[in-house]
Parts: structure tokens; sequence; C-alpha cells
């Protein structure tokens, strides 16, 4: 293996090409003083070195493909390959936004349904499948909560966020011009009906919630939560980055959620690609319906059709339609699993989960003694007084060949280490991760300077981070 | 299920490790009324093979430009993939991975960002780019929130002919703000109505958005419009859905932009009714902590070796969470990459030469069609790629006409543009052939 890889600039020599494109014979040239004075510095290289150049890039990265990826919250299951070559069809890949409805039937039909499944799965009763992806899909729930507040005579000002919430969902609250009022949650990492009843007045517009958790904790008083919300006048937002955990085991819309995001490169199995495209649907209840983003899918006579006419839509979040192929992905695979697949995945999921947590609990620290769901939380108390951290534990699970889990989040789980396996992951696989991490933490009692200069076998040594702030290198420089 | 690897004796064996009897068990902190009753109503699950039929069968409902004669832009345009690129992003150590946050083992992705990050700059003549953002639509939406954090003003000016959606993701996302927006019309040339911007400017502007070229494909050189915003204070917005221009054209840097922005779809990623695409963000590196989204930086490791890491992450929302510069997570990397491999196989050349064959078939195209009884092209400027033409009836009908010979005839401007009246948007790339457009331009004369 290739232990570094040249920039794609140091390979260039000029005058080289790796393109076949159709010349003109004539070029009228337009005026001068339009013309670009410096031409973009874009490399000179043939195909081949293209394509060794990116497929050594390649093999310089974990993946799915070739590594147990335990990432929590981030939900790394297989990618099926049947859903990218559905998607490249040529009606899917090729078909452009501005034909008339009349010429697009298929990828209107496909959407339309997708909509339905998603409304199911999440009891809810419309979606729209516009955000690009989780965080977009945050942003317009909250875009909907405000118009939906500003109807009624008054938008509200503040959005109840428990400390155990992904970082996304302050940040949308923020972009949509929200106050937001942390709370706390209690020693078992749940949310308390009695720490929402004392921040819940007419000011607050809505609670937003991971439900599961980012602990992995189902928030069983959840009914009575939207109850205390709902009785103020407020909205219950459902952070769906989990739904994995409970699907066809429970639905938000059932336990009075209002409105939820879905994660659809998570859950419904679109690839990562390196960080993203994502999606990030949002499934409403029917009195929000009116303002999800423009336009909306409806059927007319026997055909689909885009309705533009939506006076209270929050108008548009996105050019176009979304992510349509990734919309075909997810598609595709729910059409495959069927209503029991999907709850299979639920389950195994859990179990994975529930297996690891088995296996590691007398290795590591469990800051939560309540059976969690889809993923679990450790921590590196026990290794600490070793001077050995988080860091360090994921940085030598890189040298027995696992990306490490999620480290250092949830923020209120000092040192955590947030496992999710995820359902595709077979036994073997998990007792070998088990193993190594067992491995890891009797190397921190016996040699803990292993893992401090860990990873040893990657092809590159710990990087400096710092370094790259107070260097801010951004770009090539020629 | 063929994904799901367990088998009947591992989940007992699994089940009897956690202490538990049944896998129902483990979800007992769901209370019994809060579960499902009964099975979720969906479709039953399908075989591999009933799977293919099935999509095969929802994908040929569409008509689609590769059996087509389609002239439809507007934002998404079709243009030749390289079939290096189309097989070199399926390989699963890119496919499969996730946002490098592990450094060490993610330098493929990194480093692919990297050069992402340095193509994109160089395209837009800014100094750096970040690691994109989802469209041309919310990239623009976020130039202007980073104006404004820059520049803490009240109002912002923005072109009526950037394109109409992105206008309206951008009023999206300052509907909530203390803003106020307003509309610079384009004159007779179809470029921003300079003498409305001189009026209308001033020192409470925080920025003004200009298109080039604009949604109507005309290049609007704006280096005097960058001038007035600057003796202002105000800051130059360039957005741009088809940066191929710069091929050929002006770079928003050579024209003074503060902040370039574009739609990188045209760079390897198919048109796929409009989505997932890719958002080009570029700006000056003194604007480095207020870019929004990820950010790529080079570093060294333990031993000095040259490496890759994300960086500046105290802007972004895991850590700053609601005083983040935005909240993008999740981003469009591998339409990045594929933007990434494709312009390395244009390269320098490449991308100049595509450049100009697109500008030269357009040309051609209007002025075939100029010559056209009744029929007219408003506005008398430079194009690239796309251009406008003036029907003497209403489009629907000439359009419904056109189809009925397989011919996607433009982007009606009707809805999008009521002064725009019977007009329609004709967009010409490298992948029609000359058949194509001989086609198009019999069909309109026989109008």
């Amino acid at each position: 293996m290739t232990p570094t890889e040249p920039l794609i600039f140091e390979r260039s020599r000029d005058g080289r090409e790796g393109h076949s494109l159709p010349k003109r014979n004539r070029f009228d040239s337009p005026p001068s003083s339009l013309l670009r004075q410096k031409p973009a510095r874009l490399p000179e290289v043939s195909e081949p070195d293209v394509v060794r150049h990116f497929s050594r890039l390649s093999q310089l990265n974990f993946s799915i493909d070739t590594h147990f990826y335990p990432l929590g919250s981030c939900t790394m299951k297989h990618n099926p390959r049947i859903n990218e070559e559905v998607a490249r069809y040529a009606g899917f890949a090729h078909a452009h936004p501005y034909q008339p409805d009349e010429t697009i039937q298929g990828a209107l039909q496909l959407m339309y349904e997708l909509e339905q499944m998603l409304a199911e799965i999440s009891g809810m009763d419309a979606v729209t499948l516009q955000p690009a992806a989780g965080a977009h899909g945050e942003l317009t729930g909250i875009l909907t909560i405000r118009a939906c507040h500003k109807t009624r005579g008054n938008p509200r000002t503040t959005i109840l966020i428990p400390d155990s919430a992904h970082g996304t969902n302050p940040a949308s609250c923020a972009m949509g011009s929200y106050k937001v009022v942390p709370l706390k949650t209690d020693r078992e990492g749940r949310l308390r009906p009695e720490v929402v009843k004392e921040h819940m007045n007419d000011d607050v517009a809505a609670l937003m919630l991971t439900n599961p958790s980012t602990l992995g904790l189902f928030e069983s008083d959840i009914r009575e939560l939207c109850e205390i919300v709902h009785t103020k006048g407020g909205l219950v937002y459902g952070d769906g980055a989990n739904m994995n955990a409970i699907l066809g085991k429970c639905r938000p819309g059932d336990l009075g959620v209002d409105l939820i995001q879905y994660n659809l490169h998570k859950t419904f199995t679109t690839p990562h690609g390196g960080g993203g495209p994502g999606s990030g649907p949002v499934a409403v209840k029917k009195n929000l319906e009116p303002f999800l983003p423009i336009p909306r899918i409806t059927q007319k006579e026997e055909q689909y059709v885009l309705d533009y006419n939506r006076p209270r839509s929050i108008g548009r979040v996105r050019a176009f339609f979304g992510n349509f192929s990734m919309l075909v992905r997810a598609y595709t695979y729910i059409r495959e699993m069927g209503p029991e697949g999907l709850k299979q995945v639920a389950e195994l999921a859990v179990l994975n989960a529930n297996y690891l947590r088995a296996s590691l609990e007398s290795y590591y620290h469990l800051p939560f003694s309540e059976r969690s769901l889809h993923e679990v939380v450790f921590t590196d108390k026990k290794q600490k007084e070793t001077g050995v951290s988080t860091m360090d534990i994921a940085k030598r699970l890189l040298d027995y060949g696992f990306h490490p889990p999620t480290i250092y989040f949830p923020l209120i789980v000092i040192g955590a280490l947030m496992i999710e396996p995820t359902e595709t992951e077979s036994k073997e696989t998990l007792d070998q991760f088990c193993d190594a991490m067992i491995a890891i933490a009797r190397e921190a009692q016996e040699n803990p300077s292993l893992l401090l200069k860990a990873p040893h076998t990657t092809p590159w040594r710990r990087l400096d981070e710092a370094k790259a702030v107070r260097q801010l290198k951004l770009r090539f420089e020629f | 299920m063929r994904y799901l690897p367990h088998t009947e004796e591992e989940i007992r064996s699994m089940l009897q490790a956690i202490g538990v009897n049944t896998i129902e068990s483990l979800f007992e902190s769901i209370p019994k009324r809060d579960r499902l009753a009964g099975p979720l109503k969906l479709p039953p699950p399908l075989n591999e093979i009933e799977l293919r039929q099935l999509l095969r069968e929802i994908s040929r409902k569409n008509a689609h430009g590769e059996e087509w004669a389609s002239f439809l832009g507007g934002g998404a345009y079709s243009h030749y993939i390289p079939s290096a690129a189309s097989h070199l992003i399926q390989r699963g150590e890119f496919l499969t991975a996730y946002t490098p946050y592990q450094p060490e083992v993610s330098q493929g992705t990194l480093q692919a960002i990297f050069e992402f990050q340095t193509m994109a700059a160089e395209i837009l003549g800014m100094e750096i780019a970040n690691a994109s953002n989802y469209d041309g639509s919310t990239a623009t939406a976020e130039a202007v929130l980073m104006a404004l954090r820059l520049n803490e003003r009240p109002k912002v000016l923005i072109g009526r002919s950037i394109h109409p959606e992105y206008r309206a993701v951008i009023e999206t996302y300052l509907n909530n703000q203390r803003v106020q927006i307003e509309t610079i019309p384009f004159g007779p040339e179809g470029t921003l109505d300079r003498n409305f911007l001189k009026r209308n400017i001033d020192d409470k502007t925080a920025c003004v958005v200009a298109a080039t070229p604009n949604f109507f494909g005309v290049v609007d050189d704006v280096t005097d419009v960058a001038e007035n915003a600057h003796q202002h204070g105000a800051l130059l917005i360039t957005t741009t859905s088809e940066p191929l221009a710069f091929g050929l054209f002006r770079s928003p840097g050579e024209m003074g932009a503060d902040i370039a922005v574009a739609e990188g779809q045209s760079f390897g990623n198919p048109v796929s009714l409009g989505g997932p695409s890719l958002g080009l963000f570029a700006t000056l590196k003194k604007h480095a902590r207020s870019v929004p989204g990820r950010l790529v930086g080079e570093t060294t490791d333990q031993e000095g070796k040259r490496g890759f890491v994300l960086t500046l992450s105290t802007r972004e929302q895991h850590i700053r969470r609601e005083r983040a510069t935005s909240n993008i997570c999740t981003n469009v990397s591998l339409c990045a990459l594929a933007a990434t491999i494709t312009l390395s196989l244009w390269g320098k050349q490449g991308f100049q030469k595509l450049a100009q064959t697109n500008y030269q078939n357009a040309l051609e195209l209007r002025e075939r069609i100029k010559k056209i009884a009744n029929l007219s092209s408003p506005f008398e400027s430079t194009h690239f790629n796309e251009f406008v033409i003036r029907l003497p009836k209403v489009t629907s009908g000439v359009l419904k006409k056109l189809q009925k010979e397989k011919i996607l005839g433009g982007v009606p401007l009707d809805a999008l543009y009521p002064e725009l009246e019977n007009s329609l948007l004709i967009c010409t790339t490298e992948m029609n052939s000359d058949d194509d457009r001989d086609r198009l331009v019999r069909a309109l004369e026989n109008l």
C-alpha cells in the first residue's frame, strides 16, 4: 500500500491531457473585456494519472465497505449496491427538474409514495422531501414551527432543548431566530417532565427532542412531555437522527410528537459518501402541512402534479425538489425490506448494541445503568487513572483495524465513547471489536504509553490539529 | 433478510450474554402503550429481481435527456460525465466512508477535499473555498448570512436576474431576521440595472447579490458593481449556476467579489431531477473564520509528514452550538469528489475548451433561432450556454407541440418572470448533437 500520495497538482505536467471532449471548428470569441484574464490552474494530468491518484486516495480511507465503523448517532450500516444501480437508471439520473409534470410521472410517483411510506413509519400525516440533509430538515422544521405560531398570532421566542442534543439542534434554532434554553437531563440521562414543566410557558415555541436520545435511551415519559408542551400551546419537534432504533416498534406521531426529520442516509442506507449527500425529509401532523415548503406533490385525475399554490408555505428551502437520487435509494431500500424487515432492523440494531454493552461493561465505565437501545455510551473513567484518555483509546483502535466510535459526545458525558454497531454487523465482527477493546483496556493498565503514542500502524501518526489552525492552509499554494 | 447477518443460534447466544430471553425485552424502556400494535402499513418486501423490475418500470415513466433532445437548463445542466469519474466515485472506500473525524484513517477523503477546495477557489478566482454546501441556492443564502455576520447592516440588495429559486431560498432563510430585502431589476440588456443600484445602495446595505452568468444566460461583468458596493462598505456576493462559464469569462475574483458562490453540478454530477447537487462557496482568506460549513486544512503528523484535517471547527455547531456560523453538518462530499475527479480529467485546457464549445453552440443556435420569423431574443448581450427567446404565442402550447417530437424545448419563464411573457429559456451544451439543434430549429420554424 502506498503510504502517501502527492496532490493532484503535484502530478501536473504542462500540456498533459486527461479528457476527450468535443471541439468546435469555429470559435467566435466574446468581447475581450469579458474574458478571463488568468486561467484556473486546474491540474494537467492523463486519465491513468487520475485513476491511479484517486484509487490510491480511496485506499487511505476507512469505510463501511472495508471496516467496522461504529460511529454513534451516525448509523453506519451496510449500503446495498442495488440502491446505487437503480439510482443510475437513465430515467432517474438524466431527468431534469424543469421538465413538465407529465414527463416525470415516474419521479413524482416515487416521491409521492416515499412521502406516504415515511409518513406511515413516523406516524405522521404529510412529508416534505426537500431538505438536503438532517440539519437542513431541522431548519425546515423550525421554520415550520415558527410559521405555525405566527399564524396563531405570535411566533414565540424560545425553544427548549435537552443538554444531550446534537449540536445541530441549537444551531438550527438560532438560524430560525429562536433563543435556546438548554434543559438538564437527570442522572439517568433522561428528560424529566417536571423540568419541562418548569421551563414551559407562553414564550416557548417548541420542545426539540431526540428520541431515542444520543445516549441511546428512550424518553419513556414522551407522552407526558408532549402533553405539558401542548397544554401551553407549544409544539414538539422530534429529531429523527436515531429512528433506526424504533422502526416498526413505535411511532413518534402516535406519542404526541408534531414533526420530525429523517436522516435518510442513516436510517435508509443511502451512502454517506465521506460526509454527504444526505437527505432530511420532514414529516408533520396534518395541522402543520400547510406550512411545508413548496412545491408539494399532489394527485389530480390519476396524474401526479406539483402544487405551488400554497399561500401559508414557509417557501423554498432549496432549489428544485430535494436530493432526488438519495430518495430513489431510500425508496428502494424500504421496498426491499417491507414492514417486517424494517422492524427486524430495529430489533437487531438494539440487540447488537446491547451485546456490545454486555461484553464491555466490566472493562469500561458505563455512565448510565439504564439499558440503552441502538447505541451505548462508555467513558474513559476507568482508564483515566493511568493517564489514558478517550482520544488515546480511539487512536489505539485504529491499530486494531477498527474505526473508533464517536468520541467526546454527547457533551454532558465526560470522556464519552459512543458506540453504535447497527444491525448489519455480524456477531463475529462484534466479538473481534470487543476483543480489541478489552485488549486496549489491558494495555491501558500495563503499558499506557502504547496508547498515548497510538496509532502506530496507520500510514499517518497523530495529526497536529492545532497547527492546522495556527498556520491556516486551506488550499494548494502554486 | 440479506442485509442482516444474524443466525437464530447467534441471536440466542447474544441474548444469553446480555441476560435476557427475548429481543422484545430489550425494548422495555418503551412503555407497552407506546408500542406499535400491528405491522407498519407498507408494501410487502421484494426480492432483488422484483426490485430492479419495479424501479426500471418507474424510471421509464420519465422522459430524459438521453433519449429526448433536451434544451433545459435554468440551474441544472446536462454535461458529459467522464466514465473514469463515474467509476472512481463508486469505489466503496469513498462511497461508504463518513465525515473524516479520524484523520489518520481518512486521508483519502481529506486530501480530495483539500484538492476540491483548491479547484473551487481557482475556478471562482478567490483565495479560499469551503468543502461544499448543499447546492447553489443554499450556498447563496449562506453567503448572505455570512455577509450579515461580517457587516451588521439592515439591508440587502438582490438582483432579480439571479436564479429565482435561489432568491426564494434567501427569502426563506431571512424571513425571520430583521433584514430588508430590496430587489434590483434587470435592464433591457438583461443585466443588473446599474442606475437602480446607484440610487438604492447606501451605508445601510450589507451586501449586493449579483449573478453572472445570470438566470437568462447573460454574462454580466459586475466589476463596477463591486466598486460601487465597496465604496458604500457593502460586500459583493456573486452567484452562478453554471460556473463552467469561468473557463472562458472573467471570474468573480477578477470582478472584485468578496464572496463567490455557485452550483457545481455541472462538474461531474448528473442532473438527477436537480439533486443532489453541489454548492461551491469561496471567499477571501481574511474571512475564513466566518465561513459556514466544513473546511479542510493542511498540517503534519507526529513524524512531520504532510497530512490533512478538518479545521477551524470551533466555528461549527458541534462546538459553538447556537453561536455556530451555520448548522451545516452533513454536506455533499461525494458530489465534491465527483467534481474534483472530473475537473482533474478536464484539466486546465479541457475546462477552457469545454467552456468555449458550450459558448459557441449556444451562440450559433441563438443566431439561427433569431432568424426565424416572429421569434426574437430580447437581451442583446453576451450569453453563455443559454438564452431567452420570445415566442409569438403562449409557451405551454409550443412546448406541448415540441414534446410530440421528443424535444424538451426550454424552461417557460411566464410563471417565474411575468414581465417576460411568452418566453422560453433555451440551453444547449456539448450533450446536444447538431442534429438535436437542427430538429429544434425546424420545429420552431413550423410553429
